[in-house]
């Protein structure tokens, strides 16, 4: 039988540079049983602002709370009469006009925690508020329901070296370009003497399997790729599936977010490689076939403060706007327009819980069975995918 | 590891943790590799010797307040930039810039070269342990002078006074920058840096509330820098001077009044305790144990000496071996001073930590570094691995193979023969791993020592 890696050279040699994406996808996955569906998580690192993301642009109390740093009525990209997106994000008007995007408003959770670095955790494990766990809560839909055995891994993860919802004990592997290999430690079946040692040789053991299935040059795929950081991680993603599209999570970040000082031009860069990269996505993941089988979302710690601070930036907020699209996603506007005129301490309350999000893209992949136990409740799905 | 004689559980109950006996070269071991880098064999038996008490005062005595490597010259400049920005054309900016850059590798070769050279490695792991307490970044402060003298401060009270450092922090110019206190003004304060002050460097999450935060950022309004010379300027007309509530406490505070209120929680004492435990000691802190030397802390005004002193006699301590992750500091600058390599060039070392996960002067965020396990993944340990196979030679075509270019020609090469020499494998398989390795490696001769370093628990300390 012949393997995917001969499947490349015969390619090579072949001179078939340009296969159509249908036989490429086909070929790579070879005899094996076609891959399953592909969650796609894109942390949004720091906490974006979504006031200035999805702009509320008829809205005289936005204007009001950001003299200096709201966007202009006549630059925001109207969605609807009352939302509109920031100017920098014109490469997800495609989506948006295909009717694949959905924009989920409003999301957050009860009792919100204002901290970095406790908030990211309480998305990453889905715990409350005030429940400390320490598995990512994608480890736990795992344990649940283990992905089929022919699985490279549990997760990719690019951009961060931190497992975020992949934490705890679920097989992922951190890409960064091309690096994985091998490596060379004699160490099969030691007994770990502290759990130091044990996570060692866990991680060793996820390598070899995957250094395996990745091995071989990177295959050449007709999409074309932003330059810039976000989409190289977005590269490296498609890149790592085109040659094993056996793979249940991606999880990819873009990080600097967290913009308490001038934060226009860092939003504005920000927000551009991410349209950018969601729309490199899009073409990347419909070569390969996968496109109407995969889900995208993103997600942060939080949102920001309603209203600006004297230095042109925004402090630690909560409630927050999050993108969903997929070949199979029904665009359009969700959950709750942010209510200024409501606010808790400057702060926007939330009107969907994050882990309705959750529970609407893993629902999807991988059916409601693994949910409750690894979400700590039952989650109401929302009703943004088709099939 | 065994305990030493004196820790024995029984004496662990009645007698605390003073004892007599010498340490033996496997607490010995321990103390030096934890306290600093990896030492050398022949520090190992000069300190299995000493009595815990007697080899950790020598330990504490011998830290120097000053690096003694030669800075680069420009830390003396007083010109910084210009006030304005604006005034710079785009060339000029760029210019700028590049010094900076430039400047920011110079700087992170004098500190590596300081931790290569130092003579008291314990020194430069408590620097480096409060630049992960009291983050600050180049890559948002940009001007490598004020990092400089933040990394002075840093090594000035490394094992000075916990309450004079954070005092000092407080009005620190690249922290002031980093955490946005030299834009915070009165009316609409920025609460960065009165946020990160609770939460990550006194009090831990969850001993404040959003409304201590508000109040003490307006504290600190006013507090800033002089753009051109970076240095610290009280800026009194942008100080919001009404009275505040900070802890149910209200008065007319300035920085320095919520420092000394934060210093006077308990709290504090506990969460840096916690902390310096999981650097020194092990990730499972012991409750008991952190009240106790949190109380010992606080009973001695925040004097750190005594409070490493403590730790590093503690039964816990001695009972930890094989329990903690290197971090690439420990594992670069500790496996270059064992084998005694002297590198010509710090750029490709400085890039693979870098590529490790800890890029001195730049930690990723202001929570630092997470340590722990989190420094091994899969992009990680097969880094560690292609650094250890090259440096020991053990795979040269494949070992290679995937290193950065930059690091794949002419880098490091340890004499191990002369190490050898001085430390067969007996004494080989007790200096360089923190315990035993299973199965034992087969032969022996510079072969041993590259097996040795390819054990997943040459990872550990």
């Amino acid at each position: 039988m012949m393997n995917r890696r001969d499947v490349l050279k015969l390619g090579a040699m072949a001179g078939l540079v340009a296969l159509s994406p249908t036989v490429f996808a086909a070929a790579l996955s070879g005899s094996d049983a076609k891959p399953g569906r592909l969650l796609i998580l894109i942390e949004l690192k720091g906490g974006n602002d979504g006031l200035n993301t999805v702009v509320p642009y008829a809205n005289a109390s936005y204007y009001a709370l950001r003299p200096k740093i709201a966007v202009a009525r006549d630059q925001v990209l109207q969605l609807s009469d009352h939302a509109g997106l920031h100017p920098a994000m014109t490469a997800l008007l495609p989506l948006w006009q295909a009717n694949q995007l959905a924009i989920v408003q409003g999301v957050g959770y009860p009792e919100p925690n204002l901290s970095h670095f406790r908030s990211i955790e309480i998305w990453d494990t889905a715990s409350a508020s005030d429940e400390y766990l320490h598995e990512g809560w994608l480890t736990r839909v795992f344990r649940q329901q283990p992905l089929p055995s022919n699985t490279l891994a549990d997760g990719l993860i690019v951009g961060s070296p931190e497992l975020g919802p992949l934490a705890g004990g679920a097989r992922a592997v951190v890409l960064s370009g091309n690096n994985l290999n091998g490596g060379g430690m004699q160490m099969a079946q030691q007994a770990a003497r502290t759990p130091a040692l044990a996570h060692i040789l866990k991680v060793q053991q996820d390598l070899n399997v995957a250094a395996t299935g990745l091995a071989g040059p990177a295959p050449q795929l007709n999409t074309t790729f932003p330059e810039h950081g976000f989409g190289k991680t977005v590269k490296t993603a498609v890149e790592a599936l085109a040659k094993n599209g056996h793979i249940g999570v991606l999880r990819l970040t873009l990080a600097g977010f967290d913009t308490h000082v001038n934060q226009q031009a860092t939003q504005q860069r920000l927000l551009k490689e991410l349209a950018e990269g969601l729309a490199a996505l899009q073409t990347g993941l419909t070569e390969l076939n996968r496109w109407n089988d995969t889900v995208i979302t993103s997600y942060a710690e939080f949102g920001r403060r309603a209203a600006e601070n004297k230095s042109g930036g925004t402090d630690h907020g909560t409630a927050n706007v999050h993108f969903v699209t997929g070949g199979a996603v029904k665009g359009g506007l969700y959950g709750g327009a942010p209510d200024l005129a409501n606010l808790e301490n400057g702060n926007l309350k939330y009107a969907i819980d994050f882990r309705q999000v959750y529970a609407t893209a893993a629902g999807w992949c991988w059916g409601d069975a693994a949910l409750s136990p690894a979400l700590g409740g039952s989650y109401r799905r929302l009703e943004l995918m088709r099939v | 590891m065994r305990y030493p004689a004196c820790v024995f559980p029984l004496a662990l109950l009645l007698a605390g943790p003073t004892c007599a006996a010498p340490l033996g070269d496997a607490n010995a071991r321990l103390l030096l590799n934890r306290s600093g880098f990896d030492a050398l064999p022949v520090q190992i038996a000069d300190y299995a010797k000493l009595e815990p008490d007697v080899a950790v005062s020598r330990l504490l005595k011998a830290s120097p307040t000053v690096a003694q490597t030669t800075p680069p010259e420009w830390v003396n400049d007083t010109q910084l930039r210009p006030a304005r920005l604006k005034d710079m054309n785009p060339d000029e900016k760029r210019e700028l810039q590049k010094q900076f850059r430039q400047r920011g590798i110079e700087l992170r070769e004098w500190w590596l070269t300081e931790m290569l050279s130092t003579p008291s490695p314990l020194t430069e792991h408590m620097t480096l342990f409060w630049h992960n307490h009291f983050v600050s970044s180049l890559e948002k402060v940009k001007a490598p002078q004020l990092m400089y003298r933040q990394n002075v401060l840093l090594r000035r009270e490394a094992l000075g006074n916990f309450g004079r450092l954070l005092h000092g922090i407080a009005r620190d110019p690249a922290m002031l920058v980093y955490l946005d206190g030299a834009r915070n003004q009165k009316g609409q304060p920025n609460e960065n840096f009165a946020r990160e002050v609770m939460e990550l460097f006194t009090l831990g999450e969850g001993h404040y509330t959003e409304a201590d935060i508000r109040e003490a950022a307006r504290a600190f309004t006013g507090w800033s820098i002089n753009p051109e010379n970076g240095e610290f300027l009280y800026r009194p007309r942008q100080h919001d001077d009404g009275s505040k509530t900070v802890f149910g406490k209200s008065g007319h505070f300035d920085g320095d009044d919520v420092i000394d209120l934060l210093l006077a929680r308990p709290e504090t004492a506990e969460f840096v305790v916690t902390k310096l435990w999981r650097e020194f000691v092990s990730p499972e802190p012991d409750s008991a144990e952190v009240k106790r030397l949190a109380k010992l802390f606080r009973d001695q005004q925040y004097e750190i000496k005594p409070l490493m002193a403590a730790l590093f006699t503690s039964p816990a301590f001695y009972a930890s071996a094989g329990q903690l992750t290197k971090s690439p500091v420990d594992l670069t600058v500790g496996t270059l001073r064992e084998f005694d390599v002297q590198p010509p060039d710090l750029r490709p070392l400085l890039f693979l930590n870098r590529q490790l996960g800890q890029d001195v002067f730049a930690p990723p965020n202001v929570k630092g570094w997470p340590g722990g396990e989190s420094w091994i993944n899969s992009q990680t340990l097969s880094l560690r691995q292609q650094f250890l196979a090259r440096l020991f030679r053990a795979d040269t075509e494949e070992g290679g193979a995937m290193l950065p270019p930059r690091m794949k020609r002419g880098f490091y090469e340890p004499d191990l023969a002369s190490f050898n020499d001085r430390c067969p494998k007996a004494c080989a398989i007790k200096a360089l791993l923190p315990l035993p390795p299973d199965p034992v490696p087969e032969g022996d001769g510079t072969a041993v020592l590259r097996a040795l370093a390819l054990d997943a628990r040459y990872q550990l300390k």
